[in-house]
């Protein structure tokens, strides 16, 4: 499934589309500590953060994530946006706790 | 692919928004001359988690990138505060990172173990109040 998919199917706002059409969501990783999703989140997964700031879009890019969703309703501002679609990365945004949105992917995908 | 290539970059000690450039860049080169997507991605997180490092703890520095055929150097040099005791700097969770940083989503204390985890070699050298250089090797066969 791609993260626009995964994006429709949970009603998710889809901020930036960048590469989500593209990109197959094959994972979830939950963590708001930049270094932590560097070790550790693989290539693919979908990452739910409430850590909204530019520096969560480069870290998406080098840890190479299908998307980034911003979970628990965080407000995301212009920068992170204008960064997102610069650098092609499928930027989603929901009202969900992170462990629900989490668990409702994981379900979606069948992981 | 025949020739090193060397690459120099100034890190900017202010302004940790803009750091990752470095990082970036060096990523594009590789793309365009053909590396693997695996090299690519361990360089790539292992430059800009020293680059950070450098913005957040040292005020800036210099890095230098060579790239060989068969390995990545990277040497990021800093003439910042220096780092009084390596191993435990090393350890996971460790991080004496200032609060305006945490609150973006730095200072887990896990950037130089990632630095050592991807990358194939890795040498701090260090003396308090002079200065920081890391250098990190990653071979591309
Ligand atoms: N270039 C440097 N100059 C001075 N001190 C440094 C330097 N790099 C690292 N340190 C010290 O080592 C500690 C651990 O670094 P490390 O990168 O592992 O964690 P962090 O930067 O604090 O957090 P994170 O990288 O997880 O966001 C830092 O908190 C700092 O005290
Ligand atoms: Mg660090």
């Amino acid at each position: 499934m791609t993260p626009i998919q995964l994006a429709e199917a949970l009603d998710l706002k889809i901020i930036s589309r960048g590469d989500g059409d593209e990109r197959t969501a094959d994972g979830v990783f939950c963590c708001d500590l930049l270094s932590i999703v560097m070790g550790k989140a693989k290539a693919g997964a979908v990452w739910i953060t409430v850590m909204c700031n530019i520096n969560t879009i480069a870290v998406a890019v080098l840890a190479d994530v299908s998307c980034v969703i911003i979970s628990e309703g965080y407000a995301v501002d212009e920068d992170m946006v204008k960064k997102a679609e610069e650098q092609g990365v499928c930027l989603l945004q929901s009202s969900l706790p992170t462990f629900e949105l989490g668990l409702a992917i994981h379900n979606l995908l069948q992981l | 692919m025949n020739d090193a290539l060397h690459l120099h970059y100034f890190v900017d000690g202010d302004d940790f928004t803009r750091a990752g450039e470095a990082s970036a860049n060096v990523k594009k080169t590789l793309r365009q001359i053909g590396v693997s997507p695996d090299a690519i991605r361990r360089v790539a997180i292992v430059l800009y988690e020293g680059e950070i490092n450098m913005v957040i703890h040292a005020n800036g520095g210099v890095i230098d990138v060579d790239i060989a055929p068969d390995q990545i150097t990277m040497v990021l040099k800093d003439t910042g505060k220096g780092i009084a005791d390596i191993e435990l700097a090393m350890k996971e969770g460790y991080s004496t990172a200032p609060e305006e940083v945490r609150s973006l989503g730095f200072g887990a204390g896990m950037g130089l173990s990632n630095m050592k985890k991807y990358s194939d070699e890795m040498k701090i050298e260090s003396t308090v109040n002079v200065g920081t250089t890391v250098t990190m090797k990653v071979n591309l066969s």
